[in-house]
């Protein structure tokens, strides 16, 4: 309890509280296995979003491209999957049987060479976080350390989103184009379609996302994410300060990547395929949305935020399959021009003081009313 | 009782059920018809369904909303007029059939979430829905592993057969082999130019298309090209396709495309009088956006076409545009969409049941007269015996009926010696 009072203050301990309650005891109990699949789902973009937070709440560094990395860890997650779906005796109806069924489509008659190590889970596994990572160092590499910044680098990223769906649709011999992975089947020959499947890998998943808070909690509280947090206020005089910005711009930037890969690997696992519609420009800029509806200086409201808005996907356009878009963006224009903290500010302008206000015989603290004079929002 | 009937005129419910009870002696005479007319819910539906002694539900499941909404708006419209039809003549085994309709929303992950949703939470009895492979493909592990029932309305690639899928569009060998055939003879095609977007329809009928002007035709493929979905640059094919000379161009591009690549191919100075091009992608749907005037003459080849000259079209198009209005045009797909409805409800009648899998196993022989492009029937292989027709595009958008196979032509997913 006192290591968790240090490592979290009393209102992330409380978000900590909530967030676990309801994900480990409450949705599995309250909700039904297609329902908590598709909370399983929306987890998966929590990744992405907690990436962000990193980056882009304390880094600074807006990244319009993370449907990349969350393609690249979906993808290899994939095509694991999709090698064992094609044994012999599945594709015996193909024309070269073994091999997955859109090569067989596009008249490829051999397993590609860099599809070979995926037949390995160990590989797979170290894949999906060193692809994207080494990916990510790339280009974080060619960026940063040529002072390339700001609206430029997220031009940039959006343009990696687009060069590699584009790259995805084209090789579809070797990727499936724009069907993408279909018809995922079993991981080491345990099924991963059925209910039972589907609660465990919930809670795999679950388990996963709190070792990835725990991570980016471990960074915001060392010197190096007060740093990011410095390098975003002021960059030029961290740098004069004799911190290389770059090289702490490229590590926020590859642990972002790694999060949003590990997402997208789950994603592949629980929704049982992979498709160039997660890696493109539209998606990318949607997991820059649910952070920003949710709050991308807040690790735990990013994490609601991802959730919120898909779960509000889901609702609206299963009750107006016509209108449900109009409602989504409204939704949207109305959380940032009335709420630009998103919901974690929301809840730390409102609810956080009266709690404040229970646990302490003091005053309210003045702390939160600076803060919500900060942000600009109506007073009370 | 007197009192109850008199408050009962009141709702129109209620007189519908003193109509059944007037009609009681009338059908008395027919005492096996009226056993058959509704049948207890518990003998037609053991596998939990959403089946009461009133209802049926079913799913609609196409995008209402994205780039593909243009295209499959035309299937959820005939495919509610069909249920409307279906349910004005008593619905299925005395049932309404009640529709729940889905949004794609042009995102294949998102039809697969949806598939499942009517699957597992409503219980639907047949999914009518997806139009891109890329959604079917999405969606049938889905149907696979909840054992439901899709109907698949568009044309389509071929190398699929399933259980849990009636594919009431025609496969690729369908479309393709009568319209080549009759090109090549009629034209005397010799060099063939073939031209699409990228993805799997295009590459495999391409294939098929292929395979069939060299080993059947013998005649030669000069050209083969692709461009990516929503492509709108085709000036450098055009100008290959100068410089080739085919007999023949060879299309498959899909959507939006084909508004560029038409005008671009005018504006080139081909006359597609003179120059022949088949199409396998442009229905009357996609020339409303093409314009009559850049696509007239071209050659169209599929199963059918607004202005067929038939009994059954006479009927389906007006009601069509009167449930729709009257500047709503019909094309192939609309068609097969309109189509998954009445074979289902056929299906049910026969199979006695609304359980996936008795309808599953009746769906072969299952007969539809009723079909606006003529008489159907369902394959072993859960595609559908169709004709095939090639029809000349018109300045007006309608295509003039130009040959059509004298038989059906029989569904053959996968093709010996075109794979």
């Amino acid at each position: 309890m006192v290591i968790n009072l240090r490592f979290f203050n009393r209102s992330e301990l409380m978000g900590f509280i909530v967030l676990a309650a309801v994900l480990f005891v409450i949705l599995p109990l309250s909700l039904d296995v297609f329902r908590l699949n598709l909370v399983a789902k929306y987890l998966t973009y929590a990744f992405v979003a907690l990436g962000l937070v990193l980056c882009w709440g304390y880094g600074g560094i807006l990244s319009l491209g993370q449907g990349v990395f969350f393609g690249l860890g979906g993808y290899c997650m994939a095509m694991f999957l999709k090698l064992e779906a094609s044994s012999v005796e599945n594709t015996k109806i193909q024309s070269t049987p073994g091999i997955p069924d859109f090569m067989d489509w596009n008249q490829i008659t051999s397993l590609p060479l860099f599809w070979q190590p995926f037949h390995s889970l160990t590989f797979t596994i170290l894949a999906i976080i060193l692809v994207p990572g080494i990916f990510a160092l790339i280009i974080g590499t060619a960026m940063f350390k040529r002072r390339v910044g700001g609206t430029y680098f997220a031009i940039i990223t959006q343009a990696v989103a687009a060069i590699l769906t584009i790259l995805i649709v084209g090789q579809q011999g070797y990727t499936g184009g724009i069907n993408g992975m279909t018809d995922l089947r079993t991981l080491k020959g345990w099924d991963i379609r059925p209910d039972h499947a589907k609660v465990i890998l919930y809670f795999v998943e679950v388990v996963l996302l709190f070792a990835c808070i725990g991570i980016a909690q471990f960074i915001r509280l060392t010197k190096l994410g007060r740093i990011l947090v410095a390098m975003r206020e002021q960059e030029d005089r961290v740098r004069f300060s004799g911190y290389s910005v770059a090289n702490f711009k490229i590590f926020a930037f590859c642990m972002a990547a790694v999060f949003a890969a590990i997402g997208g690997a789950m994603f592949a696992l629980n929704v049982g395929f992979m498709s160039p519609s997660f890696v493109g420009i539209v998606p990318s800029i949607e997991m820059v949305i649910y952070t920003a509806v949710g709050g991308r200086m807040s690790i735990f409201g990013a994490i609601w935020g991802a959730i919120l808005v898909n779960f509000a996907k889901t609702s609206l356009s299963e009750s107006f399959p016509q209108l449900w878009l109009f409602g989504l963006g409204a939704l949207f224009i109305a959380v940032v021009l009335a709420f630009p903290n998103g919901l974690s500010g929301l809840w730390a302008d409102y609810v956080q003081p009266r709690i404040d206000r229970l646990f302490t015989s003091r005053k309210s603290k003045s702390a939160w009313k600076d803060n919500s004079v900060a942000d600009g929002a109506p007073a009370e | 009782m007197s009192d109850e009937a008199n408050k009962g005129l009141l709702s129109p419910l209620r007189r519908k059920l003193l109509m059944g009870m007037a009609a009681v002696p009338a059908i008395t005479m027919l005492p096996r018809a009226s056993f058959a007319q509704a049948p207890a819910t518990s003998a037609v539906n053991t596998t939990g369904l959403a089946v009461t002694d009133t209802e049926v539900t079913v799913g609609i499941l196409h995008s209402a909303t994205g780039t593909m909404a243009i295209s499959e708006t035309g299937s959820i419209e005939a495919e509610k007029l069909a249920i409307e039809q279906i349910n004005a003549m008593g619905g299925v085994l005395g049932r309404k059939i009640k529709f729940i309709q889905e949004d794609g929303a042009s995102d294949w992950p998102t039809f697969a979430e949806k598939a499942k949703k009517l699957l597992v939470n409503d219980k639907v009895a047949a999914i009518m829905g997806c139009w891109t492979s890329a959604s079917r493909k999405a969606v049938l592990p889905v149907m696979e592993q909840y054992n439901g029932m899709l109907y698949y309305p568009t044309f389509y690639e071929g190398l699929e057969q399933s259980k849990n899928v009636i594919y009431t569009g025609q496969e690729a060998t369908q479309q393709i082999l009568a319209g080549l055939n009759w090109i090549a003879k009629e034209k005397g095609a010799k060099s063939f130019f073939f031209i699409g977007s990228d993805y799997i329809w295009p590459r495999t009928s391409n294939k098929i298309a292929r395979k069939h002007v060299e080993n059947v035709l013998k005649g030669k493929v000069v050209g083969e090209e692709y461009y990516p979905l929503g492509n709108t640059q085709f000036n450098s094919v055009i100008n290959k396709i100068k410089l080739t000379k085919p007999d023949v161009i060879f299309t498959d591009v899909v959507g939006g495309s084909n508004v560029a690549f038409y005008k671009q191919l005018k504006a080139a100075g081909i006359d597609l009088s003179k120059q022949a091009l088949l199409t396998i992608s442009v229905t009357e749907d996609e020339i409303d956006g093409i314009g009559g005037e850049n696509i007239a003459g071209a050659y169209a080849c599929m199963k059918y076409f607004q202005s067929l000259d038939n009994p059954n079209n006479k009927a389906f198009v007006p009601a069509f545009k009167k449930m729709w209005g009257e500047k709503t045009v019909i094309g192939d797909v609309t068609q097969a969409a309109y189509l998954g409805p009445w074979l289902w409800k056929l299906t049910v009648e026969k199979a006695g049941s609304f359980d996936i899998d008795k309808i599953a196993a009746a769906s072969p022989g299952i007969e539809f007269k009723g079909a606006p492009e003529g008489y159907v029937r369902i394959h072993e292989n859960h595609h559908l015996w169709s004709k095939t027709r090639v029809g000349r595009a018109k300045l007006d958008g309608q295509f003039e009926l130009i040959y059509e196979t004298a038989d059906l032509v029989e569904p053959d997913p996968f093709p010996k010696g075109y794979q």
